[in-house]
């Protein structure tokens, strides 16, 4: 099983992602305040790109969520619009109709999801 | 300012949430999939849904409503300037569904200090309308600057 999947966020995710999500922290979705606290840019949300490893690990176990039982990340660095995701992972463990998918999110070089560890069935 | 721990095992009231299928759709949209069993109500029953299904990070939307009255709970004094989401965990069991009737209940898991930063570990369990677990969260927030 390979994990594999790029996605590019446009300029406006981060405004349909707070709308879906019910965050609307101003990091995400305003350029000037987010600037005013330090960052270089508004930064998307942690939980969108988690999104994204989960369906990463999804669609690897052939697209049925059912498959996905258990998805733990460690949030690092900054995800931003307009640049693309990378999720990538491979497997650790196998046994018992399980695997242990060790998964990461990057951008740019840029780690943003490490350690991420999805528990598939796969009978 | 060191962490104040006294908020450990604090459990927070219910919170129910009502899945519909149009909010599956803005969400699973927003986060890019396409599956048909996320938008269209005679794929997912053919697939074996009892009605259209939600993505599994759907979990965040009916679990915010009992999560954030707990992370901005004076007595687990979270300092937001400083906080960063650490990490997340989900353990997914019955599958939700449009029309299901989704229960979370938080409560304050962990309050610990470590090199100058504090650890908030809070757990939701969302049960749905026949008292089956259908997520479990671990969702852990670190602050920096506690000492």
């Amino acid at each position: 099983m390979k994990v594999e999947l790029k996605v590019t966020p446009d300029k406006y995710l981060p405004h349909r992602y707070a709308g879906a999500s019910g965050d609307f922290n101003p990091i995400h979705i305003d350029v000037d305040f987010a600037k005013q606290v330090g960052l270089p840019s508004n930064i998307l949300h942690g939980l969108y790109t988690m999104a994204q490893v989960a369906r990463a690990n999804v669609n690897a176990a052939g697209g049925d969520p059912r498959s996905l039982k258990r998805l733990s990340v460690q949030f690092r660095g900054m995800g931003f619009p307009e640049q693309e995701i990378t999720v990538t992972g491979s497997v650790k463990e196998e046994g018992d109709g399980r695997v242990i998918v060790e998964t990461q999110a990057e951008q740019g070089g840029n780690r943003i999801i490490r350690n991420a560890e999805a528990e598939l069935e796969t009978s | 300012m060191a962490v104040n721990a006294e908020a450990t095992g604090k459990t927070y009231p219910p919170f129910e949430y009502e899945v519909g299928k149009e909010k599956i759709r803005e969400y699973a949209h927003a986060v890019g999939e396409d599956n048909p069993i996320y938008f269209d109500r005679a794929a997912a029953k053919e697939a074996g849904f009892r009605d259209i299904t939600a993505p599994p990070m759907f979990a965040v939307v009916y679990s915010a409503g009992s999560f954030a009255p707990a992370l901005f709970d004076p007595e687990v004094g979270i300092n937001f300037a400083m906080m960063v989401h650490g990490s997340q965990e989900f353990e997914w069991s019955e599958p939700v569904c449009s029309g299901d009737v989704i229960s979370t209940v938080t409560s304050v898991k962990d309050i610990s200090e470590k090199g100058g930063m504090g650890f908030y570990v809070f757990e939701t369990v969302s049960t749905n309308q026949d008292g089956t677990e259908v997520v479990r969260g671990t969702w852990t927030n670190i602050v920096r600057g506690v000492s």
